[in-house]
């Protein structure tokens, strides 16, 4: 599985990659009430790359990507310890303005939610909540251009967004969520519902979006993460004290240090599909 | 099947066929006891609608709508002045219900904490279950006392009182079916609490919730127990808000019970009218439940 036809050039750690971290985390430890879900985990984001999240199921990932933008404040039991920052300023600190946060922090979903209105309401509603004032009908084009999604579906923005497939519904929802024009995109398992060729559509808009965006990507297809990531986090569980199961950080670097040349045995059982 | 091997699948196939015809036997059996169930659920309401269009059918015409009931032994006349009274008083139930019915459902579905959250719920089924005469005794000691007069408010706030929990549970139920999904996705984008429940998830619901609304109105229309307490009934026009309202449903009560063959005839008139009342919303209900959305 490891892909050979990607160049292993700059073996260095991520930071070294990008000079300043968009995203920044220190002894960062998530809990769902008394259990801690995430354990200690300190990495970094670089800017305008891609940055994918992999490891089994249940090791913290969404979790620890929907602290990224505070989503998960809309979890009751929800708390969190130590630092993260974004540009130097802690998240959780309790000045910060978490609608703030989520309109410079966008996330897709796994599974596509647009929400049951047009596609054109669908693309504008982040700047219709933000008090937007500039051209609406510009916005939408210009977004579901990027999303590559404008030539399916100029001629029907006034139909609902929930008429359109799967992998239409997904692209919707990148459009609707790089219309707040945040500065990083979080996505998780994006391609999760999706067939090979809209999943290919996706990935190449990866690409794109990176020029403009930092993008951080949960995935579990390895292909995936060594096509669109340009750095790699590795998540994996294990048994506390208590017996019960927390997730960790196991390694973080270049995606072709990862793939090919992993420091962790753990990891290398896990990309080559060896694992548990 | 085509997995067995070739010297034992004579026989399974066999039994099998067997079983199949027992099995088809079964069905044609069920099917035929739960049809003659259906048919015995549908006879009391097919019973009611026919009789009441035999009997008031006769007498609907266009006086019904613009006079008013005559003394006994004078024949014609009609009930306009009940319809009109029903209108305001289930108008007036309405503008109070539905508001306070959908903000309190809103709260209940989106900011609650779920042990208050049940509380309220329980009251809701609590208060749905009080029966109708109950709470026209209530509003008659509360308002019929305070204004010592029989009045329209009085029976618009009973009528109220009796819509309030089915307005509150249609939407309840209506808001809470809306998938998280969106919610999340409404704050993901920088949406605050109200506006993702004002823009997304209200809007969603909204079909469900006009069902509840318009199945309550169904309910209000026909009450009559609540209605003498409170609004007791008049031969003219409605006159305001704190004076005595006729209704179609007490016109029914008192007309039916007495020996005049014309006033009998306007009660059964009533009487397919409220039926019709609540077939119409029934469909409108039906209608606003096929374009929902989740
Ligand atoms: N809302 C929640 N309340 C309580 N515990 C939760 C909640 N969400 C997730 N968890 C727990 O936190 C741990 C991490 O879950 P998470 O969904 O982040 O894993 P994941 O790595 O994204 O898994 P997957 O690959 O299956 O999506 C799991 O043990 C899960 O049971
Ligand atoms: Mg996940």
């Amino acid at each position: 599985m490891n892909p050979q036809d990607r160049p292993s050039h700059s073996v260095g750690s991520p930071k070294a990659a990008s000079a300043t971290p968009v995203l920044e985390t220190r002894n960062l430890n998530i809990y769902y009430g008394s259990f801690l879900a995430v354990r200690e985990v300190s990495m970094s984001i670089p800017n305008n790359q891609v940055t994918a999240f992999i490891g089994p199921s249940g090791c913290g990932k969404s979790t620890l990507l929907r602290c990224f933008n505070r989503l998960n404040d809309l979890i009751e039991t929800f708390r969190v310890e130590g630092d993260l920052n974004y540009h130097g300023q802690n998240l959780y600190a309790p000045k910060v303005d978490a609608v703030d946060v989520r309109r410079r922090i966008g996330m897709v979903f796994q599974k596509p939610n647009p929400f049951p209105k047009s596609i054109y309401e669908n693309v504008v509603y982040g700047a219709r909540v933000n008090g937007y004032k500039g051209d609406l009908d510009e916005l939408v084009e210009r977004s579901l251009t990027q999303a590559a999604l404008w030539d399916e579906v100029k001629d029907k923005l006034k139909t609902s967004g929930l008429a359109l497939s799967g992998g239409q519904q997904q692209r919707l929802c990148i459009a609707r969520t790089i219309a707040v024009q945040p500065e990083v995109v979080l996505m998780d398992e994006p391609c999760a519902s999706l067939d090979p060729i809209s999943t290919l559509k996706i990935e190449e808009l990866m690409h794109e979006l990176k020029q403009q965006y930092t993008i951080v990507i949960v995935t579990h297809n390895m292909q995936q993460a060594s096509r669109v990531s340009d750095v790699t986090a590795f998540f994996n569980v294990r048994l506390t004290d208590t017996g019960k199961r927390s997730g960790y950080l196991v390694e973080h670097d270049r995606t072709e240090n990862i793939f090919q040349n992993p420091k962790e045995e753990s990891t290398q059982e896990y990309v080559s599909g060896r694992f548990g | 099947m085509a997995l067995t091997s070739p010297e034992i699948s004579p026989p399974v196939i066999d039994s099998l066929e067997r079983k199949n015809s027992f099995r088809s036997l079964f069905d044609i059996v069920m099917t035929v006891v739960v049809a003659v169930f259906l048919a015995i659920a549908l006879v009391p309401l097919i019973a009611v609608i026919a009789y009441v269009i035999i009997q008031g059918g006769s007498r609907i015409s266009l006086d019904l709508f613009t006079q008013l009931p005559p003394p006994p032994m004078v024949d014609g006349g009609g009930f306009a002045n009940a319809i009109v009274g029903t209108l305001i008083m289930v108008g007036l139930a309405a503008l109070i219900s539905v508001p306070i019915g959908i903000l309190i459902a809103i709260y209940l579905s989106e900011f609650s904490p779920p042990s208050v959250a049940r509380a309220i719920r329980f009251a809701t089924n609590v208060l749905n279950g009080v029966p109708s005469i109950i709470v026209g005794v209530f509003a008659y000691g509360l308002i019929v006392l305070t204004f010592k007069t029989f009045s329209a408010l009085a029976g618009g706030i009973a009528l109220s009182v009796l819509m309030l929990p089915i307005v509150i549970r249609t939407s309840d139920e209506a808001l809470q079916i809306v998938p998280p999904d969106v919610r999340w996705a409404s704050v993901g984008l920088g949406a605050s609490d109200y506006q993702t429940v004002l823009r997304v998830v209200v809007p969603a619901a909204l079909p469900a919730i006009v069902t509840g609304v318009t199945l309550a109105v169904a309910r209000a229309s026909g009450e009559t127990a609540p209605l003498i307490f409170t609004a007791l009934f008049t031969q003219f026009w409605p006159q305001g808000l704190l004076e005595p309202t006729p209704s179609l449903a007490v016109l029914v009560y008192n007309f039916a019970g007495v020996p005049f063959k014309n006033q009998q005839e306007l009660a059964w008139a009533a009487s397919l009218l409220l039926v019709l009342l609540v077939l119409i919303t029934s469909v409108i209900a039906r209608f606003a439940t096929r374009r929902k959305i989740y």
